[in-house]
């Protein structure tokens, strides 16, 4: 277990060595709020509500889903390719440790480094300037936290898989593109899953993608009834239990296919 | 268990696509593709005891790199056995890799935006080292390498010859009874060579600890290693002492000779002798080398011949070095 902490550590440390990403950061994601605060606004005009949600509860839902996103967003699918691509997974393999473990932590590492000094201080900065709700239950705040970190494990179990597939493509920049995309779109980050199309919503039922953003801002948003928040954590729940099979066997043929790159 | 490193009959094989030439190649590339599997290392066998210096040489692509990737449980053999510290590299990797250090001379292991020490505390949680071990062996490590100074710079700020000595350290972190070391000295200057190879000495004095080590500097066989593995295509062409390769390879004698007046090389060839003697002209250094074999008079004959023909300037005799005998059976593919 020490090893594992000692990797959060360094990852927090290279968050730090990295200071202008942190504020270009911070600067990205409030862009992105403004923009769909009055976007939505817009859309909501005279009309009290869309689709079962206010809009105080729209504008609640855009700020804590990119919030959301700060915590639960990687790009280990990126640093796995890139590390393939250059062979130093070779280093990578000399080490007595996991490397999909390892690589999930430091994602843990860089989420925990986000939570804390970008999530936090942006909420309250956002619940300044924009009106939005909070959750006044404690147990709406706790069950958004284990919501939440269900979506960490499913968007990193989802990099992990597109990483892998590195080590069979080579290039995959092209798919780690297309993987982004989908989840912004798939998940509820952009749009509320129930504002599409119902035969879109049943499809997207069978998906994973949703338990990623749109659960936990539901349930921030109080947007979901007690029984739905039970099932909608259920699901989570099944999600990352199922999405560990394929990565465990990609893993497996992977490190038989192994080639390291440049010598 | 006395031996370290046990391989038998290792081979691996590499699926390489070849593309078809022109467009309508590259079309045809895109449907089906034309694999041709090529041996990378073929059928090899040694055995390497414990507290043994190794060097494991080739040429570029002879499959140095390979074998230690299979050593170190990066690669799965195709076939073959391999036991290092008695365990399967490949399918006991995590419990394996605790016991062996690894340095690649040509990737860092060291995370590039941190100060040293950072990632060295990171090393010591990864494999388990208590405080009371890393002081005790890493003090002395830190000081030998004279890396002190360079723990708290992080690695990007280093010139090549610190971060050789750090990565050095860094595989020492919990003094692995083994260690790789796949070309250490690439690239650095003769001081953190000479100190490099030194320190190796010393811990393979200290700890016996068993090295293995690739490398294109024939100064760091010189200097470690008694044995000598010798790899060509995928196979092992010599594996035995330094000294012996010497011996059967150096009975050629040089003697180099510098002329005041022009001097031809058809002229120097048609001098006649009752034995072979090669003539090579290096523009250079505007010598002319006579190779023969050294046996009987041969030499002072050739001596006597020349001068006796020509006005020289200067004339030396050289034993053959090692890197001229390598270089000879790198060309010749056979020992």
């Amino acid at each position: 277990m020490g090893k594992y902490l000692a990797m959060i550590r360094m990852r927090f440390l290279m968050m730090l060595a990295y200071r202008t990403d942190y504020y270009t950061g911070i600067l990205i994601y409030s862009i992105n709020i403004g923009a769909y605060y009055f976007l939505w606004n817009a859309i909501y005009g005279e009309k009290s509500s869309i689709e079962g949600l206010s809009s105080m509860q729209m504008t609640t839902y855009v700020a804590v889903a990119w919030m959301a996103r700060a915590f639960y967003f990687n790009n280990i699918d990126r640093e796995i390719a890139t590390e393939i691509k250059d062979g130093k997974v070779a280093i990578e393999m000399i080490r007595p440790y996991n490397y999909l473990g390892m690589k999930t932590m430091q994602g843990l590492g860089e989420g925990i480094f986000r939570f804390f000094f970008f999530s936090i201080p942006g909420m309250l900065l956002v619940a300044l300037i924009f009106p939005i709700e909070l959750p006044k239950e404690p147990a709406t705040w706790s069950i958004f936290g284990v919501s939440l970190l269900f979506s960490f494990i499913i968007n990193t179990q989802i990099n992990l898989l597109t990483g892998i597939t590195t080590f069979f493509l080579y290039n995959n920049a092209g798919l780690i593109r297309a993987k982004r995309v989908i989840i912004d779109l798939f998940s509820g980050l952009l749009l509320p899953i129930s504002f599409y199309p119902m035969w879109a919503q049943e499809v997207m039922k069978y998906l994973p993608f949703q338990g990623i953003s749109y659960v936990p801002s539901m349930i921030f948003t109080n947007g979901y009834s007690s029984g739905e928040i039970g099932m909608a954590l259920l699901q989570q729940f099944i999600w990352v239990v199922i999405l560990i099979i394929p990565i465990q066997l990609l893993w497996i043929v992977a490190k038989k296919q192994l080639i390291i790159q440049g010598g | 268990m006395s031996d370290a490193i046990q391989v038998k009959q290792l081979r691996k094989e590499f699926k390489s696509a070849s593309s078809r030439s022109g467009l309508k190649g590259a079309f045809r590339d895109l449907l089906t593709r034309n694999y041709k599997i090529v041996p990378a290392v073929n059928d090899i066998n040694f055995t390497v005891k414990k507290g043994e210096m190794v060097a494991y040489i080739g040429e570029n692509g002879a499959g140095k790199s390979t074998t230690i990737k299979m050593l170190t449980g990066i690669l799965e053999p195709t076939a073959g056995e391999i036991a290092v510290n008695g365990m399967n590299p490949h399918r006991e990797r995590e419990k394996f890799t605790q016991t062996i250090g690894v340095v690649f001379g040509q990737r860092s292991q060291l995370w590039w935006d941190i100060a040293v020490q950072e990632s060295f505390r990171l090393l010591k949680k990864v494999y388990k080292v208590t405080d009371e071990q890393y002081d005790n062996h890493m003090e002395h490590v830190i000081k030998t390498l004279d890396i002190g100074p360079l723990l708290d710079k992080p690695v990007r700020k280093l010139s090549l010859g610190q971060r050789m000595r750090c990565e050095l350290a860094a595989a020492l972190i919990h003094n692995p009874p083994l260690l790789f070391l796949d070309e250490p000295t690439i690239g650095l200057d003769v001081l953190v060579k000479l100190k490099i190879r030194e320190f190796l000495k010393e811990i393979n004095e200290k700890y016996n600890t068993t090295i293995l080590l690739t490398t294109h500097d024939l100064g760091d066989i010189e200097a470690l290693c008694e044995r000598v593995i010798m790899l060509d295509e995928g196979r092992i062409i010599y594996d035995g002492e330094l000294q012996g390769l010497k011996d059967n390879w150096a009975e050629e004698k040089q003697i180099h000779f510098q002329f005041i007046e022009a001097v031809s090389l058809q002229q120097l060839q048609s001098l006649p002798f009752p034995f072979t003697a090669n003539w090579v002209y290096d523009e250079k250094s505007q010598t002319y080398i006579a190779l023969l074999k050294e046996e009987g008079d041969h030499i002072s004959q050739l001596v006597s011949a020349v001068v006796s023909h020509f006005k020289i300037k200067d004339i030396k005799i050289h034993e053959t070095s090692i890197e001229e005998i390598v270089r000879n059976i790198y060309e010749e593919g056979t020992v």
